[in-house]
């Protein structure tokens, strides 16, 4: 990533950080206000990061996919409802229900990967309107069952949302954890972890190993690829499932993670601001996680607000409207796919289904 | 099978009986036999469309055939994937490039055939074996180095050297001289010599009689899909090659007498112009071009050409300079201002500049004049005329259509650029910028094209002709302008400059600098 587009990121999530720290600094330590935006950053970031890198892998073998909000809203759903399923039909632990949950969103993401990858590999299906197939059938998909499910009588759950098990607790990273004051931000959730992990290994696989070149290769030239004897179908399906399945990671962070609970529409845009994310980290993971922090930034800048809303002063007035620091994250979205701040170049043969 | 026919087929690297491909439509391949001898260097020679290409997919597993059979080393082999014709040894350098400019040579090499310590794919040791067939086959590369940064020259190194690797016995080049420089191609005939004396056996496909001459040991013939003949190049000649290929006579040399200039028709001065990338490709670049003469512009593919005409016709901004059109400032106008002047434009891309491919012939025939009468009236179109005047110039230009209300996009190439001719010389004019006019065409269509800007010079039209072809350039032009890196190096009349020299002045040599 260069340094431009990695200073323009540190710049605006310091800016954001100084907003809280100018504002509620008077009541609450700066330090502590420092600590508590870095730690929400990262968690909030999350399912930015896990949509920015489904698209990594997706664009990267040479498949656009407009449908990681989709695949994210389904695998929300279908997590939720799994663990929900076992913990109060079944009679299963709360824990135990909590990991099941997350692996039906994985196998959920995967499915939906699965039929993105039918559509515009095999069928090749112009890949926006495969994606957006894929969005409109999860919010039509996850409403009505979330209706019919929980809130008609007689259905499963008897006409009220059952008893949640809860979220997934935070895991406390050894030595780190333990740190005055900062050891705050290495106590995370555990999707939150993975998804940092999930970084730093699709960068090693991207990079370093022999499917990381064979996906790139098929995504920039795939006759190449073909000419030297490699599956470029193969290859496509395998990343764009790959991908869906970190979506549905990404999903399970709604309904397992940060809230124990689905709402229809829950997850609110994040899909295309994860898109965002990975156009402006250039479709590389550090660029996208990166990326994803800025966002994560605004909306924590959102959440911290909050508590000092009695500290914001007269001429700042527009902050205690929460609507106003919500859009925040839209108007960074916007401004940066404006390419003011550099423009980014997509794998050559991304969006271009292979023809023999 | 007599003992002699033993004898011979067991020297074979490779033979092909009864090949035979049909595409919807086309029989692409009819029966082609087709054999290789160990060590030697075999032309397949033909026109665009005789098969060659197909044949050669067929050989590298990215077609399968309808019918026929592949002997490697005299036993019978089933290829079905590009995989399995590399297992066999087999190797193939694409006409257009298969290698990914954002990799490096190393990538590139090793793509498909890894070498992975434990996880991790081993660069090092891609790059040491790439160094060492380098080294033997005089093939310099550097394994490091980003392939988009590399001329052509070596990204072609690059491709054969990746067939090396990959332990090729048997190399197919498809048409490998297309991009290069005159200079270039004499490396590559180099090198391929040297390959051939170290034991490979190489199939050179190409549509150029000469280098047949400079590099085959056999030269076998192909003409709509079938094998016409095998031969050698001392056993044949030019003409007899080409009357082999075309199935006719044909006239390699174009017949023109002596340019009678007379006033300056386009007049450039000082032009600079950016690409889309922001990069200035044209660089202070002033010429002329008169009445009754053909100015060839020579220069290897991208030295700014492109920009070079968009900027004359309209199609680009030029930054600063000056076009003077007829002695009206044409500078920054759009098109259709410098179509009036009398400005005909025979586009370098045919397919997206030249014609609307879904549109019929008799609509791309009045795409310059559709909205004059007699084709308009009051902003209504008059089909009538249309059609008619359609008819006539399918007839008068010799497009070979089975209908005028066909789409644009269903002829061949050959008949695509006549279209474009017909359209571009049906009106009055004064200027004819033919830019790449005969690239990609057979030699059947090649020689109607010259004749045609001949008989347009003849009649009193400046002709701007831009081509990477040295040999079309010095056949048409009466005066040659050498153009590298958006400068003009050097405008020379026609008749007293050598192939060396222009390809010099090609490669940004200049003549003084190599007197010395």
């Amino acid at each position: 990533m260069e340094w431009r587009r990695l200073g323009f990121i540190a710049l605006i999530i310091l800016i954001l950080i100084g907003v809280v720290v100018m504002i509620g600094g008077g009541e609450i330590a700066p330090s502590v206000i420092v600590v508590s935006m870095i730690a929400t950053t990262i968690a909030v970031a999350t399912p930015l990061t896990l949509g920015a890198l489904c698209g990594v892998y997706c664009e990267r073998a040479g498949v656009v996919n407009i449908g990681i909000e989709g695949m994210m809203l389904a695998s929300a759903f279908f997590g939720w409802f799994a663990a929900i399923y076992l913990n109060t039909i079944l009679g299963m632990a709360p824990m135990p229900s909590l990991i099941m949950g997350v692996v039906a969103a994985i196998l959920t993401g995967g499915l939906a990967g699965l039929l993105h990858a039918v559509l515009s590999v095999t069928y090749k299906v112009d890949q926006i309107i495969g994606g957006t197939v894929i969005n409109i059938l999860a919010i039509g998909v996850t409403g009505f069952l979330n209706r019919q499910l929980f809130f008609e009588k007689g259905s499963i759950f008897g006409g009220q949302v059952p008893h949640a098990p809860g979220v997934l607790p935070r895991i406390r990273i050894p030595l780190l954890a333990d740190i005055p004051t900062v050891g705050r931000i290495f106590e995370q959730q555990p999707i939150a972890v993975s998804a940092i992990v999930l970084v730093l290994v699709t960068h090693f696989i991207l990079f370093y190993t022999r499917w990381g070149l064979r996906t790139r290769s098929v995504g920039e030239h795939p006759r190449a690829a073909d000419t030297v004897g490699i599956n470029v179908a193969r290859m496509r399906y395998a990343n764009v499932i790959i991908g869906g399945l970190i979506a549905g990671l990404g999903g399970a962070y709604f309904t397992l993670e940060s809230v124990p609970s689905f709402e229809p529409l829950m997850t609110n845009g994040r899909g295309f601001i994860a898109l965002a994310a990975m156009i402006f980290g250039n479709w590389a993971p550090f660029g996208a996680w990166a990326s994803a922090l800025v966002f994560g930034a605004a909306q924590a800048l959102q959440i911290n607000l909050q508590f000092f809303r009695e500290q914001i002063p007269s001429q700042w007035a527009f902050l205690q409207q929460a609507y106003i620091v919500g859009l925040v994250p839209y108007l960074l979205t916007m401004l940066i796919l404006t390419g003011i701040i550099g423009k980014t170049t997509p794998p050559a043969a991304d969006g271009v289904p292979y023809e023999k | 099978m007599t003992n002699d026919q033993m004898t011979y087929e067991m020297g074979l690297a490779l033979q092909t009986k009864g090949i035979t491909k049909h595409f919807p439509g086309v029989l692409a391949d009819d029966h082609v036999g087709f054999d290789l001898r160990e060590g030697e260097i075999h032309a397949l020679l033909g026109e665009n469309g005789a098969g060659k290409t197909t044949l050669m997919n067929i050989i590298y597993g990215l077609y399968q055939a309808d019918a026929g059979e592949i002997f490697l080393d005299g036993k019978p082999v089933n290829i079905r994937t590009s995989k399995d014709a590399i297992a066999h040894g087999i190797g193939m350098v694409h006409q257009h490039f298969m290698l990914i400019p954002v990799f490096t040579v190393a990538e590139n090499i090793m793509l498909g055939s890894e070498t992975v310590r434990g996880m991790v794919l081993d660069q090092h040791s891609v790059a040491t074996r790439v160094r060492e067939l380098s080294h033997q086959y005089g093939l310099d590369v550097d394994p490091d180095a980003y392939v988009r940064d590399l001329p052509v020259g070596i990204q072609q190194r690059v491709e054969i050297i990746k067939a090396l690797y990959r332990q090729a016995d048997i190399l197919i080049l498809d048409e490998p001289t297309a991009v290069l420089t005159p200079q270039e191609v004499r490396e590559l005939f180099k090198v391929i010599r040297s390959l051939a004396d170290q034991g490979k056996s190489i199939i050179f496909i190409t549509h150029k009689l000469k280098e047949v001459f400079a590099v085959a040991d056999r030269i076998t013939v192909m003409r709509d899909g079938r094998v016409v003949g095998t031969t050698t190049p001392a056993e044949t000649s030019e003409p007899a090659l080409a009357s082999m290929m075309v199935g006719r006579e044909v006239l390699l040399r174009v017949e023109k007498g002596p340019a009678s200039p007379g006033e300056e028709v386009l007049h450039v001065e000082n032009l600079h112009v950016f690409d889309d990338r922001g990069a200035e490709t044209v660089r202070g670049a002033s010429f002329f071009v008169r009445v009754g003469e053909v100015l060839g512009i020579a220069g290897v593919q991208g030295n700014g050409q492109t920009e070079l005409v968009e900027a004359l016709t309209g199609l680009r901004q030029a930054h600063s300079g000056q076009v003077v059109m007829l002695e009206r400032d044409v500078t920054g106008k759009p098109p259709r201002p410098i179509i009036e002047t009398g400005m005909a434009h025979i586009p370098e891309d045919r397919r997206r500049y030249g014609l609307v491919l879904p549109f019929p012939v008799t609509d791309n025939l009045v795409l310059c004049t559709y909205y004059l009468p007699p084709f308009a009236r009051h902003g209504i179109f008059d089909h009538q005329a249309i059609d008619e005047n359609g008819r006539q110039l399918v007839h008068e230009f010799d497009v070979r259509t089975p209908s005028p209300y066909l789409p644009a996009s269903k002829l061949s190439g050959g008949n695509q650029q006549k279209v474009i001719v017909a359209r571009e010389l049906s009106r009055p004019i004064k200027l004819l910028i033919a830019n790449q006019p005969t690239r990609g065409l057979d030699v059947g269509s090649i020689e109607y094209i010259h004749k045609v800007i001949v008989r347009m010079r003849d009649a009193g039209c400046g002709v701007l002709l831009v081509s990477a072809e040295l040999d079309e350039i010095m056949a048409l032009s009466d005066r040659i302008a050498v153009v590298y890196k958006g400068q003009i190096m050097d405008t020379l009349p026609a008749d007293q400059v050598t192939k060396e020299q222009l390809g010099l002045l090609m490669a940004g040599i200049t003549t003084q600098a190599t007197e010395v």
